[in-house]
């Protein structure tokens, strides 16, 4: 025996490893139970992951834009609506009014990481005989980078970007059969003209962000759209991605801008992956509910046939206190070791499925993300399920006369 | 001069209170047991020995009547204090399911040690050693109690009863399912630490033979001391 270890832990231990069948049975079970989740739950952790990778990365989580121009109806001197069907004006691009107070504003919160201002418009890039309608989206490189990974998507040349440099999808260098380091004449509507070297290309992995994505310094944008010391919208990161909605609202309400979340722009794609952790959980509780009842099914078993060493046990000193943390430690017990096996069996079944599922295109389905808060939550999780679930097989032996118990 | 060590006055004891199938089982006992004191306690079964011996070793509690041990009235106490007093100063042997299955020899000696300090130590070990010595089956330490004999068990089981070094030890016909020849050495065993270390016994026995050679002999009928 080692002297480290408590008389509640040694007789744990002994009573499961003397009822050999039942400790191994349930152990399978539980073992099952976790490799379930820690498959589906890794499984989903990478498609998901891959998803916000794919979709914030790629884009701000929230953008604050000018609010819509909206045309007021007429009224006449009495404040009634004389003439009530009201056309939508067509919207002008202008600049966020005192944009650098609002970006003051979104930095002092504490939930947002990165705020950039941006300015938005179209433009004709021109190349020889071709041109082509992009988007201009003038930035500073410094901070946009840190909302929208660039540098990331650069499949040529360099992320650089003076006032001189632009970047350009891969569709667009296409159709225009240009490349890095070749100029372009880039014309906007108010007939300001600049010629821009191509300083990189970028993939964003959708072909109609590549055929009219351009970035440019912040400045030459300004200038381009006419627009000396304004931008159009101010993009951010936040911590919580999920609050996105919910700090868009209340930056909305607090300020006088247009505040756009992430998941009200893909609010498809978000609804999707919303279902699937729904999915996730319930199918979580219920493993983990049924991993419980069997426990606590064998401990009771276990109670009744141990009722006369129980009753033996409290003959010779032991107290109710004991018996009790006895019963309850084979449940932690139980489900830590299964945890831990179930844990093993799903990350091997999960490289396994990896290895094996391949993409319509044979890239992999998922990308293989193992990481050791899973498991351990999952242990943690399986082990607490454990001691509760062997609370009433406990309490059931702690209370147990032992009179009765010894006579029977 | 011997000092009391258990003092009954009137216990009483009915099961099922209250229910159809209440029964009153012992009736007004008045028992006195000294300081180093082997007693023999007989009778038909059913007379209520075990009873009895169930309340003396407080795993259960008279209906009326008192129980002192050791001039402390033991009805005043909780149960953690009973179980806590229980631990320190008695020690049982069983007649079936002696040892547990799940340890060993030593191991099931060390338990009632193990489970007052909470933790093994060499010195709880040691001390098991010595009683399996004691008793004669000092090689045995290491067998699980199964594959040990009936009368080996039972010796294990008395070496258990005194690794606390209990004031009263209660056997409830310890050798009921022994031969003759491992009954007379479970008995001699108990004899000879009543003799050395003045550890009084309380032993239920069917055995004219073996209640004989205690100090003396109470016979209880229908729930009530005939006394010899
Ligand atoms: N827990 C109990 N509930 C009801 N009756 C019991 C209980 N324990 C014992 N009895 C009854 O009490 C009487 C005495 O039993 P017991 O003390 O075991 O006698 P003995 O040990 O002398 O054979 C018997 O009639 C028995 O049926
Ligand atoms: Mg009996």
């Amino acid at each position: 025996m080692n002297r480290w270890l408590p008389f509640e832990w040694i007789a744990a231990v002994r009573f499961l490893r003397e009822g050999k069948l039942q400790t191994i049975f349930i152990i399978g079970g539980i073992s099952i139970g976790v490799g379930v989740i820690v498959f589906m739950s890794a499984m989903l952790a990478g498609m998901e992951a891959n998803f916000i990778r794919r979709v914030l990365t790629s884009q701000p989580q929230i953008q604050l834009l000018t609010p819509d121009q909206v045309a007021r109806p007429l009224r006449n001197a009495a404040g009634e609506i004389e003439d009530a069907v009201v056309q939508r004006p067509s919207q002008r691009v202008i600049s966020i009014d005192q944009w650098p107070k609002i970006r003051a504003q979104m930095l002092a919160m504490p939930e947002v990481t990165a705020v950039s201002p941006t300015i938005t418009g179209s433009a004709l890039a021109i190349r020889g005989d071709a041109s082509r309608a992009v988007t201009l989206t003038g930035i500073e490189p410094d901070t946009y980078f840190n909302i929208v990974k660039v540098p990331d998507y650069i499949v040529a040349g360099s992320a650089r970007l003076t006032s001189e440099d632009i970047i350009i999808g891969t569709e667009l260098a296409k159709n225009l059969g240009a490349s890095v380091g070749d100029k372009l004449n880039l014309q906007a509507a108010s007939s300001a003209n600049r010629v821009l070297t191509i300083s990189g290309l970028v993939d964003f992995g959708n072909k109609g962000a590549n055929q009219r994505v351009a970035f440019i310094a912040l400045r030459t944008g300004q200038s381009l759209l006419g627009m000396i010391g304004g931008v159009t919208t101010i993009d951010m990161t936040i911590k919580d991605i999920y609050a996105a909605e919910t700090i868009a609202k209340r930056i909305q309400a607090a300020t006088a801008v247009e505040a756009d979340s992430w998941i009200a722009t893909n609010a498809q794609f978000y609804t999707a992956v919303q279902a699937q952790i729904y999915t996730n959980t319930l199918i979580r509780v219920f493993v983990g509910l049924s991993v419980a009842f069997g426990i606590a099914a064998v401990l009771i078993v276990s109670v009744i046939q141990r009722s006369k060493e129980i009753g033996i046990l409290r003959a010779m000193g032991t107290s109710r206190g004991q018996i009790l943390r006895v019963f309850l430690l084979q449940g932690g017990l139980l489900g830590f070791v299964g945890s831990l096996f179930g844990a093993t069996m799903g990350a091997l079944a999960l490289i396994y499925w990896h290895a094996v599922a391949r993409q319509a295109d044979g890239s992999e389905f998922f990308p293989l993300i193992l990481e050791r808060n899973l498991f351990i939550y999952t242990a943690l999780l399986a082990t607490v399920t454990g001691l509760l679930a062997a609370t009433a097989p406990a309490v059931r032996a702690a209370k147990l006369d032992p009179v009765v118990a010894i006579r029977g | 001069m011997a000092e009391e060590i258990l003092r009954l006055e009137r216990v009483c004891k009915t099961y099922n209170v209250g229910l159809p199938s209440e029964a009153e089982v012992l009736h007004d006992i008045d028992l006195e047991l000294d300081h180093g004191e082997f007693l023999a306690l007989m009778g038909p079964s059913g007379s209520g020995k075990s009873t009895l011996l169930n309340i003396v070793g407080l795993l259960d509690r008279p209906t009326s009547g008192r129980l002192l041990i050791k001039g402390r009235d033991t009805g005043l106490l909780h149960d953690n204090e009973l179980t806590h007093l229980r631990g320190h100063t008695i020690g049982f042997v069983f007649q079936h399911h002696l040892l547990i299955s799940a340890f060993t020899a030593r191991e099931n000696i060390m338990m009632p040690m193990l489970a007052d300090r909470g933790f093994p130590s060499a010195e709880i070990a040691a001390r098991a050693d010595h009683l399996l010595a004691e008793v004669g089956l000092g090689r045995f330490g290491n067998n699980l109690a199964n594959n040990m004999s009936g009368g080996q068990q039972q010796r294990v089981a008395v070496a258990r009863a005194l690794a606390m070094n209990p004031d009263l030890v209660l056997a409830d016909e310890p050798t009921g399912n022994l031969d003759s020849k491992s009954a007379d050495a479970v008995f001699e065993l108990m004899r000879r630490v009543n003799r050395e270390s003045g550890t009084s016994f309380l032993l239920v026995t069917h055995n004219l033979d073996l209640a004989r050679r205690c100090d003396r002999i109470i016979e209880v009928v229908d729930g009530r001391i005939a006394q010899h």
